[in-house]
């Protein structure tokens, strides 16, 4: 009986691995995914050819068979992509909690490697672009995500008096991680609310510090049982829970076609992802929340359950994202500041708070919630120690 | 200027629009309307549908004003606007759009500081045929 417990703290991360970020990188995503895999199972302390499960995301352009082949992986019985590029990061830590924990595999691998900041922009390729839902926007200049995620934001101001200064918070709150993560482009470079109000805009609400950066770079993670974890040489960090969350009617970033655009896929991820643990939102340490755009922000803290609807904005306010504050944010810098490799590393800063080895350690931080992207087909850790 | 990129269940749509109708699929069975258009009703799960005729009015429900980078042909109007039209006769419908000056009008033609959300809008049509939103109340 007792199914539903089947993943609580069933498997733990027990190795991270980073490139250094940066603009631009000369080696490829592949030699790059190479180099973040070995750094997390040298970090584990596990020998590649045990490896048997692999997990990345659809838009992870190095496959399972590159990745096998160059680093001399075992045999795979299991291998995984999640799709909607950042919705999937925490998935593929999800999908192979659930392979071991269901003996599927031993040693999981998850891993993205991306060069966004020296490669195209992917909204710039106007050849492939996707009939649906492509046929209702692109043609009237709504053309990027920044574009699409600016039309709620505008709404969210609308109906919740949601302001720029909030969306400052949330810029800042990052910018000041960063300032303390010699591994973040941003380390050497404050911001001030002088030069966020002063910005360049991109899509009106959003300013130019309201996006993520443009990032070369690769991470990965090692996942393995609970039982084999307390043998690896680092702290073990557990998955307490984990979901995946596709609302009804929901329309990825153009979610502009059901009752309520403003609930998210933070909602339905966040349901599943409580139920299934023993914390609520008021047990969190550490958040690490995925942030493409500040805007997501407001959203994931309402679609999680850290304010009520409407109160996303406000609870920025007061320095409630900063360390010390009632929810320190994105301590390595996020994607705002620290690299955007499409939110792999908010789940390795998740596991280094829990380790205590952050560079803006949260004194004592025992649990983490680590989101992926919201406004698509999202998903959710909540990682404890 | 990007055009769309037609799919079966979405063509209707453009064909009306060329002839300077506002049509949304709607079920046949159970009168929902449905968008982005669909083989199959989510409500009953009927296969039949129709084009249902709308009186083209709305409501401003967002707006943005996108600034370059862009792709050349919209860099060159920025910044302009990109409307979400919450339709009359169809309110969980939202149509993505710009608001124009008249139909045919750049879409930087109407001063950013005239767009309010709320704002009652009116379709009109492009001799391309792609619909467009002018204020009822200029």
């Amino acid at each position: 009986m007792a199914p539903m417990a089947v993943l609580k703290d069933a498997t733990a991360i027990v190795g991270i691995g980073q490139t250094p970020f940066a603009k631009q990188l000369p080696e490829t995503e592949r030699a790059l995914a190479c180099r973040a895999i070995l750094a997390a199972l040298d970090d584990a302390g596990i020998a590649p050819d045990e490896v048997d499960a692999l997990a990345s995301y659809t838009m992870e352009e190095t496959d399972e068979v590159e990745v096998a082949k160059a680093l001399g992986l075992g045999d795979l019985t299991f291998f995984s992509k999640v799709g909607y590029g950042g919705g999937g990061s925490c998935a593929t830590v999800a999908h192979l909690a659930a392979a071991i924990a269901s003996g599927q595999a031993t040693v999981g691998v998850a891993w993205r490697s991306r060069k966004r900041g020296s490669g195209p922009r992917p909204w710039k390729n106007t050849t492939v672009q996707l009939p649906t839902p492509a046929q209702w926007t692109r043609p009237f200049g709504l053309l990027r995500p920044a574009d699409e995620i600016a039309m709620l934001a505008r709404r969210h101001m609308h109906e919740y008096g949601t302001t720029r200064d909030h969306l400052f918070n949330v810029a800042l709150a990052c910018r000041n991680r960063a300032n303390q993560n010699p591994a973040a482009i941003m380390y050497d470079r404050p911001l001030t609310r002088e030069m966020y109000m002063t910005s360049r805009w991109i899509s009106e609400p959003l300013c130019l510090f309201d996006n993520c950066l443009e990032t070369d770079g690769a991470l990965a993670c090692v996942l393995v049982s609970a039982e084999r974890a307390r043998d690896c040489r680092r702290t073990p960090v557990y998955v307490h829970s984990a979901a995946q969350g596709l609302p009804a009617q929901h329309h990825g970033m153009v979610n502009y076609w059901n009752d309520d655009p403003l609930t998210g896929p933070a909602w339905t991820a966040a349901r599943h992802l409580w139920k299934h643990a023993d914390l609520t939102p008021d047990d969190i340490d550490v958040a690490q929340i995925y942030d493409a755009f500040t805007a997501l922000i407001p959203l994931s803290l309402e679609g999680y359950g850290f304010c009520a609807r409407g109160e996303g904005g406000a609870f920025t306010e007061g320095g409630a994202l900063e360390i010390g504050g009632r929810l320190p944010l994105n301590t390595s810098g996020g994607g705002l500041s620290e690299a955007y490799v499409h939110g792999f590393n908010l789940i390795t800063e998740g596991v280094r708070q829990l380790r205590g080895t952050s560079t803006a350690q949260v004194p004592g931080a025992a649990t983490c919630l680590v989101t992926a992207g919201e406004g698509v087909p999202t998903s959710a850790l909540l990682l404890r120690n | 200027m990007l055009t769309p990129v037609v799919d079966v269940d979405g063509a209707p749509f453009w064909e009306y629009a060329a002839r300077g109708e506002l049509r949304v699929q709607t079920c046949a069975d159970c009168d929902e309307p449905r968008f982005p258009p669909r083989p199959c009703c989510p409500h009953c799960r009927s296969f039949d549908h129709e084009w249902r005729p709308l009186s083209g009015r709305g409501r401003i429900w967002s707006y943005v004003l996108p600034h370059p980078p862009l792709l050349p042909d919209y860099a060159e109007q920025a910044p302009y606007n990109v409307i979400l039209v919450e339709l009359a006769d169809a309110p969980r419908i939202r149509l993505v759009g710009n608001l124009v000056s008249e139909a045919g009008a750049r879409l930087d033609s109407v001063p950013a500081d005239r767009i309010r959300i709320g704002a009652r809008v009116q379709a009109v049509f492009t001799p391309e045929g792609l619909p467009q939103w002018v204020l009822e109340r200029p």
